[in-house]
């Protein structure tokens, strides 16, 4: 390793201090990592360990019973709740969180307005969940008349609102990487504006506005709060958004609370379900990814 | 697109040809003087006799900048140009880095006013037609008035038949046999040989001399008249640019070309006239042969023979 024979002074051997703060460095970054991924191996490990015990045929098949006696039943219910009711948020949020990403990018690019919007959309990224669980309360559930009451749909409109921000901002990113001279190549074809969009700008940044549609997917199915005073959960199962709905972190946030070990394991169940439709959704969202040009 | 002259240029309407200018002294000539009759019969209408000029297999209109203005916010790129760009002539813009040649290349076919903060002022007449009227619409010019740029772009998520197809398919024109279409403009680009087995493949799929030339095909696939092209070749090694400088002399049978160019020597082969441009302003322009031997001006002298770039 020496290098003095070189010749050249600024050839030197690597001092003793630079050695030890290289090799200090390196075990904390080392170290940092470690620690970070402690919560989420024993997060693993605890959802697998109980609630994998939980997991049988009539686990999936049947509804929560609510006796305190007997059997408890499954999560069926939950499972078609959380479904209903993130499908219908995602219905909402996307056309309307692509539309602005869209229009910031294509028309209101640097402008004023444009900036506002950026502004108040990061703004609502950063408002708590259950504020909007609240607010659709106030202004839906609380509504007098047959208009009033709870429902899945409510809950579905309140997590469009938390999912809103984060399609728009993904959106937003995709669609500034479609590159500027292929509108530009549209554009010198003679294409109207909205034709460049549907045909060129959209197709080209498709891979990535899925992305960004199935994080923000992925973030709506684990909230509790904003379904808590929206869809309230109930225990039957239905399909129809208009009553009141069940959902995953409804059941466990019910389940978890009480004082039967069957019910807690039904908890740890349900969760385990619900982080593998999670993962899921991600496994096909890096898939996509890696799968696109651009993103 | 309620406007009946926008809807003219659309459709592929025959040639009409004015017998009483069938003599006249050229194709330039005729593009300066060859007024068609008032400007509501359309953009297209402006159509020379084809017999002029013996290897002129149809007759593409002139290019007139009357005192055309670019700017970028407040700063002026191009000053006050007076210029005809020749019919079915190649002219090729030659000048340093940044004197304004791509600015007022995309002034003639309105694409200078994509760009934020940037607008033009004055004339460019296509034939007799200003494409800056306030009844213009600027689709329609941009159908007529094609362009290749710099970087060849063709559309990643369309095949080889969707890109050259894409100029047709973006415009909603209808009524033209794509298939005849798509394989007519690769003949015409000299495409077609290379890519008639694989039409359904990614058009980036191709070397970047072919999808440059993929891209000459989309724009062509267009039926234009004029075809505008900026630094064409400057993306791509000497054999691929060997077969664009060919195909540009061919394509000139057709159509009126601008050919922004950085290289001296390319605009020596294929440019019947060329322009010297400077700092916004046309310096000197002339039969290309002139321009590169003996030049008037000394500014122009001294760019061509290499002492400022």
């Amino acid at each position: 390793m020496t290098t003095a024979s070189l010749g050249a002074a600024s050839l030197g051997s690597i001092s003793g201090r630079r050695r030890r703060a290289d090799r200090a460095a390196r075990t904390f970054a080392l170290l940092a990592t470690l620690i970070a991924l402690v919560p989420l191996v024993l997060i693993v490990y605890y959802l697998i360990a109980k609630g994998a015990g939980a997991l049988s045929w009539s686990f999936f098949t049947t509804d929560p019973t609510g006796r305190f006696l007997g059997d408890p039943g499954g999560i069926r219910s939950a499972i078609v709740g959380s479904l209903v009711i993130v499908s219908l948020a995602t219905v909402i949020a996307v056309p309307i969180g692509v539309g602005v990403a869209l229009w910031l990018v294509e028309y209101g690019r640097d402008s004023r307005m444009a900036n506002i919007v950026r502004y108040v959309i990061d703004v609502m990224s950063g408002v708590p969940s259950i504020v909007f669980g609240l607010f659709i309360y106030t202004t839906l559930v609380l509504a007098g008349g047959s208009a009033g009451g709870f429902s899945g749909l409510k809950g579905s409109i309140a997590l469009a609102l938390l999912m809103l921000p984060v399609v728009t901002r993904s959106s937003e990113v995709a669609l500034n990487l479609v590159p500027g001279h292929l509108r530009e190549a549209a554009l010198a074809l003679g294409a109207p504006r909205w034709r460049v969009i549907a045909r060129v700008v959209l197709p080209t940044a498709a891979a990535g506005l899925l992305t960004g549609t199935l994080l923000a997917i992925a973030r709506a199915a684990g909230e509790t709060a904003p379904l808590l005073f929206t869809a309230f959960g109930v225990k039957a199962m239905t399909w129809n958004p208009g009553e009141q709905m069940n959902a995953l972190p409804l059941q466990i946030f019910q389940d978890v609370s009480q004082a039967q070990d069957r019910l807690v394991t039904r908890a740890w169940g349900a969760a385990l379900t619900l982080v593998a439709m999670v993962l899921v959704l991600n496994l096909v969202a890096r898939f996509v990814q890696r799968r696109s040009r651009l993103a | 697109m309620s406007d009946p002259r926008t809807d003219h240029v659309v459709k592929d309407t025959p040639p009409v040809t004015t017998p009483q200018r069938g003599q006249a002294d050229g194709p330039a000539e005729e593009a300066r003087t060859g007024a068609a009759p008032g400007v509501s019969a359309g953009l297209r209408t402006f159509v020379a006799a084809a017999t002029v000029q013996a290897d002129v297999e149809r007759a593409a209109p002139a290019v007139t900048l009357a005192g055309l203005n670019a700017y970028y916010g407040e700063n002026r790129a191009v000053k006050n140009v007076d210029f005809c760009f020749d019919a079915n002539q190649v002219t090729a813009m030659i000048g340093p880095s940044g004197c304004g040649k791509s600015t007022l290349v995309r002034c003639i076919n309105r694409m200078h006013e994509e760009i934020v903060g940037a607008r033009a002022e004055g004339e460019v007449l296509l034939g007799d037609v200003d494409v800056y009227d306030s009844d213009i619409d600027v689709t329609a010019v941009r159908r007529v008035i094609g362009m290749v740029f710099q970087k060849q772009n063709p559309f990643p998520t369309m095949s080889i038949y969707g890109n050259v197809a894409a100029g047709l398919r973006l415009t909603g024109t209808k009524g033209v046999d794509l298939d005849e279409r798509v394989e007519s403009s690769l003949r015409g680009a000299g495409l077609w040989d290379e890519v008639k087995d694989r039409l359904d493949s990614p058009g980036i799929g191709l070397s970047g001399g072919q999808q440059q030339r993929l891209c000459i095909a989309r724009t062509i696939a267009n039926k234009p008249d004029v075809i505008l092209m900026d630094e064409p070749c400057s993306a791509l090694d000497p054999i691929a640019t060997q077969r664009i400088e060919d195909l540009i002399d061919d394509l000139k049978r057709r159509f009126t070309i601008v050919l922004v160019t950085h290289n001296m020597q390319q605009a020596a082969r294929v440019a019947d006239t060329t322009v010297f441009m400077l700092a916004g302003e046309l310096v000197e322009w002339g039969p290309t042969g002139k321009i590169f031997s003996n030049p008037d001006d000394q500014r122009t002298e001294q760019y061509v023979t290499g002492q400022f770039g």
